[in-house]
């Protein structure tokens, strides 16, 4: 198992079911450390499903989860994202009603620790960290370029910008494995190319990236290796010129005219 | 530019010590031109602004719908009543020879032991209601306030506990480092009444209140309570413990009743089941809701002014009516109920924030 020492996140066998149909069939997904790596497939291929079931959000009928070397089974959000597995929504969900410094400054709950009696008396601890806070969530707002927008009210940012703040919010947790679920949805290309950039940046910077994305262009240019669901099962892995030249993969993703 | 900043700074102090001041002197005007009535009305007020306060952290930052909030008033407010009055000792002959000097429990011990035993209630109530929102949790809620109630109404039989509807009298009234609330407290040539001091006291308490929920407002439990408000998956894919978290917010929530609760009966020297009903802890959300959700400064408002409202339309419609037909048409407590329901409705469809809420231009 000499290949698993360099695996971030290794999960195989993962089944889910809704009802009769098999959402998930025996998925397997190996992602190295400082990868970006994509998972693709057609519409209704479990994409999501999978996300949310290693995320915990919907608990697996089963499975083999191992990250970072050790072995969890994802039932709570909560203790996913605190165990280093941090993710964003393909319909994106910010705090509408607070301002995006305030979403980053969220992001933060999960690495900082002030505690009740901490946040009643003000006490100097408690606000070393809250000053702590706000500093790092400034810089993580000027890491995706949002600086200017921080007083403003998240449901007031253009579609583009709430993606990068999902993405901002997501940093804040600190994660070893940034999830990415459809982060170009809705963009225009210029959005893309800088979300491309950014993708990038996060992943020179020492983090590994796992990529939900129907953008095929984007995908081919910045993913190290990609997964192909289709009907919850993995029809491809590997190399993104392999994969793109596999029959299965041209059938059932990129259509017969493709080739 | 650094002298606009201070001239602001030095106007923003002047006016707090304004309002201060004001403060201070507003029993003493309101005693003077309207008399002890007006000055009890507004000490209630200030008991109101601690329970929307309180409530306001459960549905204004949390947004978890609790319709049986005034349980937790009703917890606080029967301990002191038990533990400071000769009802206990005169049904127990057992307490009765413990406490030979009779019951009298500080209103200290007991607001201690009401924070402990709201909060203990409020986390009883949320941990079965963990996974209910919006109508659901309402339902639960409501019960559970009915349930406290009706237990206060009959724990008469087979033990006279409450002392049922009949309630419970002679409780004692509110003393503290030697000071009675209920006398006349003379200052050399200045005579202050008791019912100024109790003003005082729960001025105390409401800015007490209002700063320790400013706190947690902007900390990372309060940034964790509106993540859940707003998205609770997206909280919980922030880390957030979103179960600890809710399970605070019931708790913080309840605990301010309580106190509140030990307060009223100590004031009042008199508790029933009557004044914990459904319609008032609908009231109380009324007075967040129309205040302004979630807004500290909008949920005072919401409590100052549901809680004078009636007084003032007491004052009004029952002479003006007298008046004009030479006797009362409609009930008071009608017009109130429907004075209510119509500036709710209004609210809802001009204001949704409340009449003060938080500033949109940021």
């Amino acid at each position: 198992m000499t290949m698993s020492a360099h695996l971030l996140l290794d999960v195989t066998d993962v089944s889910k079911r809704f009802g009769g149909v098999h959402a998930l069939d025996s998925v397997g997904l190996q992602v190295p450390h400082g990868a970006i790596v994509g998972l693709i497939g057609p519409n209704g291929a479990g994409k999501t499903t999978f996300f949310n079931v290693i995320t915990g959000l919907y608990p697996a009928d089963s499975g083999i989860f191992l990250f970072d070397g050790k072995s969890y089974f994802p039932e709570s959000v909560s203790e996913v994202t605190q165990s280093g597995l941090a993710r964003t929504f393909q319909n994106i969900r910010l705090f509408g009603e607070m301002t995006v410094l305030e979403n980053v400054m969220v992001g933060c709950h999960c690495r900082s620790k002030a505690g009740l009696l901490g946040a009643i008396f003000r006490l100097p601890s408690a606000k070393r960290e809250e000053q702590a806070i706000r500093e790092k969530s400034l810089a993580l707002l000027a890491y995706v370029g949002l600086s200017e927008f921080a007083n403003m009210q998240a449901r007031n940012l253009s579609y583009g910008h709430q993606r990068r703040l999902e993405i901002a919010r997501a940093l804040a947790t600190e994660p070893k494995l940034l999830a990415l679920d459809e982060p170009a949805a809705g963009m225009n290309a210029t959005e893309k190319l800088e979300l491309r950039e950014l993708l990038l940046r996060i992943r020179d910077d020492g983090k590994t990236i796992l990529l939900i994305e129907h953008d095929v262009g984007l995908v081919m240019g910045i993913c190290n290796s990609l997964t192909v669901l289709d009907y919850g099962k993995v029809i491809a892995s590997g190399q993104p010129a392999d994969v793109r030249v596999h029959p299965e993969v041209i059938k059932a993703y990129l259509g017969q005219g493709a080739v | 530019m650094l002298k606009a900043i201070q001239s602001n700074y030095l106007s923003r102090s002047a006016y707090l010590w304004l309002g201060a001041l004001a403060l201070l002197l507003l029993p003493w005007i309101v005693g003077a031109s309207g008399g002890n009535y007006w000055v009890r009305v507004l000490d209630f007020a200030l008991l109101y602004i601690v329970l929307a306060l309180g409530l306001n952290v459960v549905v204004g930052f949390a947004g978890l719908l609790d319709l049986g909030y005034i349980a937790f008033y009703a917890l606080g407010a029967y301990s002191f009543a038990l533990l400071a009055s000769p009802h206990l000792p005169t049904q127990f002959e057992t307490i009765a020879a413990a406490f030979p000097g009779g019951m009298h429990f500080s209103p200290w011990m007991v607001a201690i032991f009401s924070i402990i035993l709201a909060a203990v209630f409020g986390i009883v109530l949320g941990l079965p209601t963990l996974q209910l929102r919006g109508d659901y949790l309402a339902i639960v809620t409501l019960g559970f306030g009915e349930i406290i109630r009706i237990f206060m109404n009959n724990l008469d039989r087979p033990l006279n506990l409450t002392n049922g509807p009949k309630g419970i009298t002679a409780i004692d009234p509110i003393q503290l480092f030697g000071i009675s609330f209920a006398k006349t407290l003379e200052l050399g040539v200045v005579k202050v009444p008791g019912l100024y001091l109790v003003f005082y006291l729960f001025l105390l308490l409401a800015i007490t209140v209002a700063i320790v929920c400013m706190h947690l407002q902007n900390s990372r439990i309060g940034r964790a309570w509106i993540a859940i408000r707003e998205d609770e998956i997206a909280a919980k894919a922030m880390g957030i413990n979103t179960r600890n978290m809710k399970l605070l917010a019931f708790a913080i929530g309840a605990s301010f009743a309580g106190v509140a609760g030990v307060l009223f009966s100590a004031f009042q020297g008199f508790v029933s089941p009557e004044s914990f009903t459904l319609w008032e802890s609908i009231v109380v959300l009324a007075m967040v809701v129309l205040g302004g959700i979630g807004h500290i400064p909008g949920v005072i408002l919401g409590a100052v002014l549901l809680a004078i409202f009636p007084e003032v339309l007491r004052g009004i419609a029952q002479p003006l009516q007298q008046a004009l037909f030479g006797h009362v048409v409609v009930d008071v407590e009608i017009i109130r109920q429907l004075v209510y329901g119509l500036a709710l409705i209004l609210i809802m469809l001009y204001r949704p924030g409340g009449i003060w809420q938080k500033s949109e231009s940021r």
